[in-house]
């Protein structure tokens, strides 16, 4: 069981969420939880949420998008209040995880809030002092949907519907120009379902070894 | 309890595996890039544990007995979709002349995915090789050229982009199986991961 600790804003439809959660194992960055809320009836719904922050301490910070139809999401990013507990399983996940001690060069390509289990990857390399380089490539609809924008000053930012002023990239979805000149990579890609197969397609045409390429998507449906 | 937290209304029309919500369309989850193969290149093997080898072509299995499955899909991630219509082979043809004395078997796919499921699970009209979705081809992204069906387990046993079956004398973890999904995969007992 976890306790809500603190709320913020990440943009105007996405909240992190900073859980206390008493005996937390630890978890690796990309890893996922699931959430599962119990209505008065006993009904529960569940979904899983990728894990934002890196490993360290007895809690752990998802941040969700709120899905305006969605039947969890609109729960967690607008009623749940500093102090309520929440039911938590996890951490779940070995596949699309980055691990510290592995030097390998690593592409991070993430579309919306396919950026969330990137992040802690990015999170967890800076806290660990690791030293792999790694390049983000991360595509949003308009610079009001970044998220972490503080913590990124070294990403590749692509805007398709619209771009800041000054943005020399005209606003569009994500090109193979966006993705060349990248050395042979780890490569991880998160994202919406149509984001994740344009991207994936366009890294193993542009030769990058498919069994190098790990991919999380999330249908329309999520929430 | 979940202080205010209500959740969709309650349909008591539908019968759901435990954790699992209602979805219309039809998410994708992989865990790398869409293998792209023609059907003229697809083959199907399945490999005795004395190594014999039963080979399919497309054009082959397209000229079996078809038959159309509609059935409810549970995804591990919590969606499911029901009433979904398939056209596919069964299990039961491709094997009616593998002799095996095998009880597992280890699901292979083009681009390297593993899934491992009991043979017993592929039998008795429970498991099919589908080649279309809903009177249509069947899109690479949902595992075209054909994939396995195998409605009564998560859909990750539901190999996509199949080539072959290995039999083995003993079980062995597949893909997800080896980083924490639970090793047969009952949505209505809710084996999701390890342990449960």
């Amino acid at each position: 069981m976890a306790t809500l600790r603190e709320r913020r804003a990440e943009s105007p439809s996405a909240v992190t969420l900073a859980f206390d959660v008493p005996g937390w194992p630890g978890h690796l960055a990309g890893q996922h939880v699931d959430v599962r809320l119990t209505a008065e009836d006993g009904y529960r719904a569940q979904r899983s949420y990728s894990i934002a922050s890196a490993p360290g301490g007895e809690g752990l910070e998802l941040t969700v998008q709120r899905v305006d139809d969605g039947e969890v999401s609109p729960y967690l990013t607008d009623a749940l209040e500093a102090g309520d507990p929440v039911e938590l399983r996890g951490p779940v996940g070995g596949w699309f995880v980055w691990r510290p001690g592995d030097p390998s060069p690593v592409l991070l390509v993430g579309g919306g809030s396919g950026i969330v289990p990137l992040m802690a990857m990015v999170r967890t390399r800076r806290a660990s002092g690791a030293t792999a380089p790694f390049r983000l490539v991360y595509s949003v609809r308009t610079p009001a949907d970044r998220l972490y924008v503080p913590e990124l000053p070294g990403a590749t930012v692509l805007y398709t519907r619209t771009a800041p002023p000054g943005e020399p990239r005209a606003p569009g979805r994500l090109t193979r120009a966006d993705l060349a000149a990248v050395p042979p990579s780890d490569c991880f890609v998160c994202g919406p379902t149509g984001f994740v197969e344009a991207a994936a397609d366009l890294l193993v045409d542009l030769g990058h070894d498919p069994a190098r390429i790990r991919t999380e998507r999330f249908g329309p449906t999520g929430g | 309890m979940s202080r205010g937290f209500q959740g969709r209304p309650r349909r008591s029309d539908v019968r759901l595996p435990p954790g699992q919500y209602l979805t219309e369309d039809f998410p994708v989850l992989s865990a790398g890039p869409t293998p792209r193969v023609p059907q003229d290149r697809w083959e199907f093997t399945i490999s005795t544990e004395t190594g014999t080898r039963h080979t399919w072509t497309w054009q082959q299995l397209v000229a079996l007995p078809a038959e159309e499955p509609t059935v409810d899909l549970h995804c591990v991630t919590k969606w499911s979709k029901l009433d979904t219509s398939w056209r596919g082979v069964s299990l039961d043809v491709l094997f009616a002349d593998v002799e095996s004395a095998a009880d597992f078997t280890m699901i292979h796919s083009y681009g390297g995915y593993t899934t491992n499921l009991p043979l017993e699970d592929l039998l008795d009209g429970q498991a099919w090789l589908v080649h279309s979705y809903d009177g249509d081809d069947l899109p690479a992204e949902h595992g075209g050229p054909v994939r396995l069906l195998v409605p009564h387990l998560y859909l990750w046993k539901s190999a996509k982009w199949v080539r072959g079956i290995e039999m083995l004398a003993e079980d062995e973890p597949g893909f997800w199986e080896s980083v924490g999904y639970h090793d047969y995969g009952d949505p209505w007992r809710e084996q999701r991961y390890q342990g449960d």
